[in-house]
């Protein structure tokens, strides 16, 4: 097949997606995590590669803190997330020697271990590599970008909030992945609307529609609406599986919709 | 360069760096308010830089959006607001608000070093220098390039859930490390009072206490919680007519919002004075 030609530890891997946004704190990781374990539950193999080197989230989403990764022949062992091993994942979050050590690192030193990251991780076969990256458009996006070019098919899952300064930033994120050949697979509009559970009027916390404007100008498909869902963020602090234990929250179907998007754009062969 | 920056610094009487390991937690919101808040007494001079270069929403929260920088003599004029109150960004330099500053380490470091360098503050009384969020190579050169001409302090900004402190826990080892004094805390997005039936729910709750258990565990003071706020976060340049500024303007409703805010502000005045007399104790003895 044509993933053979391909050489290194991602040549078992079908599709490469990364999760951007220029704006920090509108929900990369939240909207990783949800997909991964959304696609996990339609029996896909999933890795996640979190380059977010100063301000890892992915190992508390997925209650994996602690783990520690191993070496093999081929590289770094990802650490498995659940039982079954369906999702692996490697983050800087393993290699700190204490928690909240602080990695205070240049441009060029952070490059060097996102090349690592891409290239010495043996994640065997995966139906889905999910990138997440870090608040901005800085020196690791492009290391990112860069490091994973050479490798097809790979798209971007853009992440916005609805509210205008954050469109802004989002505007910019385009623009990068314009100039920089990334393929867009669409945007999704996060923390748009809030449900009031006390007398279920629907509050626009952080104003609405933003990211279905964006879409329609830049010409990207819209992949959904998720709302503000206390539920989610909970189950997020807990390291929970928000999308096998929280069928009924406001959050759950739209995660499940986006997730069924990619997979329509995203055929994949069985491994 | 640190000398130049130095000499230039001498008429900035305090510098303030607003923080947070977290994106999206209220950074270049929390700058803007504290700005405005400052300013409100029209005999305190008040500068406010933006130094997240690739993402700067400055000029946006402080609707100044199209606004060009000029040269002068003694450098750049930022862009004034208030007669006591003026704003420098990146954002004033990119010809349009799409433009991606696509920038590696070194080229941000430069434009860093330009703004404390070459721009035209004149007397201020506050220096609020908004960052990007986490740990990077803007962080580290405006502490170096600020050390010799002493920070008051960071301010470092969170909201109430753990994946945010745990960032913010790292920040602070930050600071330790590189010898920047620690202002406080300030717990954004905490809480949120529905306005129809003004009940509160916790949209991102507290699993681990919140900011103020962290603090406490940490041993650094939280200088105050400031609830979600929807006239904040639904301001839009485009139909929006919320500013900052007309938070600490009357109307008994506002008036309200507007008292956490301003407690936290006289937090952070209380600590620059403090820092000052310190200071002036130094040089006397
Ligand atoms: N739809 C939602 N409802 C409620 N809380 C949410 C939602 N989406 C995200 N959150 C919460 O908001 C916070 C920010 O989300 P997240 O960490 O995923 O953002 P991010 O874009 O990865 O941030 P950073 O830029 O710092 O990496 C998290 O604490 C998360 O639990
Ligand atoms: N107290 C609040 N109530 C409601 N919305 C808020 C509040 N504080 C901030 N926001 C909104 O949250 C979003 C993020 O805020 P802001 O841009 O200030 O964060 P930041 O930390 O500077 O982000 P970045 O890490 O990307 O620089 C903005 O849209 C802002 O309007
Ligand atoms: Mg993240
Ligand atoms: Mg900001
Ligand atoms: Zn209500």
């Amino acid at each position: 097949s044509m993933f053979i030609t391909e050489p290194g530890n991602l040549a078992g891997v079908q599709h490469i997606i990364l999760v951007l946004s220029g704006k920090g704190g509108v929900g990369k990781s939240t909207i990783s995590a949800e997909l991964a374990l959304a696609l996990r539950h339609t029996g896909k193999k999933v890795g996640i590669l979190d380059v977010d080197l100063c301000g890892p989230s992915i190992p508390r989403m997925l209650r994996a803190q602690g783990k520690a990764v191993h070496q093999c022949d081929s590289g770094w062992v990802p650490v498995f997330v659940d039982q079954e091993q369906s999702i692996s994942l490697m983050s800087v979050g393993f290699l700190l020697q204490k928690p909240d050590d602080a990695l205070v690192w240049r441009g060029p030193k952070k490059n060097a271990l996102i090349k690592q990251f891409v290239s010495d991780v043996a994640w065997g076969q995966l139906d889905y590599l999910v990138v997440d990256t870090p608040p901005g458009t800085s020196d690791e996006h492009m290391a990112t970008v860069e490091a994973l070019r050479p490798y097809r098919p790979l798209g971007a899952l853009v992440v916005t909030t609805p509210q205008a300064v954050s469109v802004g930033d989002v505007r910019r994120e385009l623009t990068f992945c314009r100039k920089t050949g990334l393929q867009v697979m669409g945007v999704v509009e996060n923390m748009s609307g809030f449900t009031c559970p006390h007398c279920a009027e629907c509050t626009s916390v952080f104003s609405r529609g933003g990211g279905e404007e964006l879409a329609r100008h830049a010409g990207v498909p819209f992949l959904g609406s998720v709302p503000l869902d206390p539920e989610l963020a909970r189950s997020l602090e807990e390291g929970r599986d928000f999308m096998r234990e929280f069928p009924k929250s406001p959050a759950f179907p739209v995660l499940t919709s986006i997730a069924q998007k990619i997979l329509d754009a995203t055929p994949t062969q069985p491994s | 360069a640190i000398e130049e920056i130095k000499e230039k610094m001498k008429t900035v009487k305090h510098k303030i760096l607003v923080l947070s390991g977290k994106g999206g937690v209220g950074k270049s919101t929390f700058s803007a308010h504290l700005a405005h808040g400052l300013a409100e007494d029209e005999n305190t001079q008040v500068a406010l830089l933006d130094i997240d270069i690739c993402g700067p929403s400055i000029p946006k929260i402080m609707g100044l959006e199209g606004e060009q920088v000029h040269q002068s003599g003694s450098g750049w004029s930022p862009v004034y607001v208030e007669d006591n109150l003026g704003v420098m960004s990146v954002g004033f330099l990119l010809s349009s608000p799409d433009d991606a500053v696509i920038w590696r380490g070194p080229k941000k470091n430069g434009m860093i070093k330009q703004f404390l360098r070459d721009v035209d503050w004149g007397e201020v009384d506050y220096l609020i220098v908004d960052t990007p969020p986490g740990t990077s190579d803007e962080h580290l050169s405006v502490v170096q390039y600020l050390t010799a001409a002493r920070i008051d302090g960071a301010v470092l900004i969170t909201t109430p859930q753990e994946v945010s402190l745990q960032d913010v826990r790292k920040e602070i080892n930050f600071c330790y490390k590189v010898k920047l004094p620690i202002i406080g805390v300030v717990e954004n997005m905490s809480g949120f009072i529905c306005p129809n039936c003004k009940k509160e729910s916790q949209i991102f709750p507290p699993t681990t206490g919140g900011a103020a258990a962290m603090c406490q565990d940490m041993n650094v003071p939280l200088l105050g919680r400031v609830p979600l706020d929807p006239h904040i976060g639904s301001r839009s340049c485009l139909h929006g007519h919320y500013s900052c500024h007309s938070l600490f303007k009357e109307k008994p409703e506002t008036g309200r919002r507007a008292a956490r805010w301003l407690s936290v502000h006289k937090g952070i005045q209380e600590f620059c004075n403090l820092h000052q007399s310190k200071e002036e104790n130094l040089m006397s003895s």
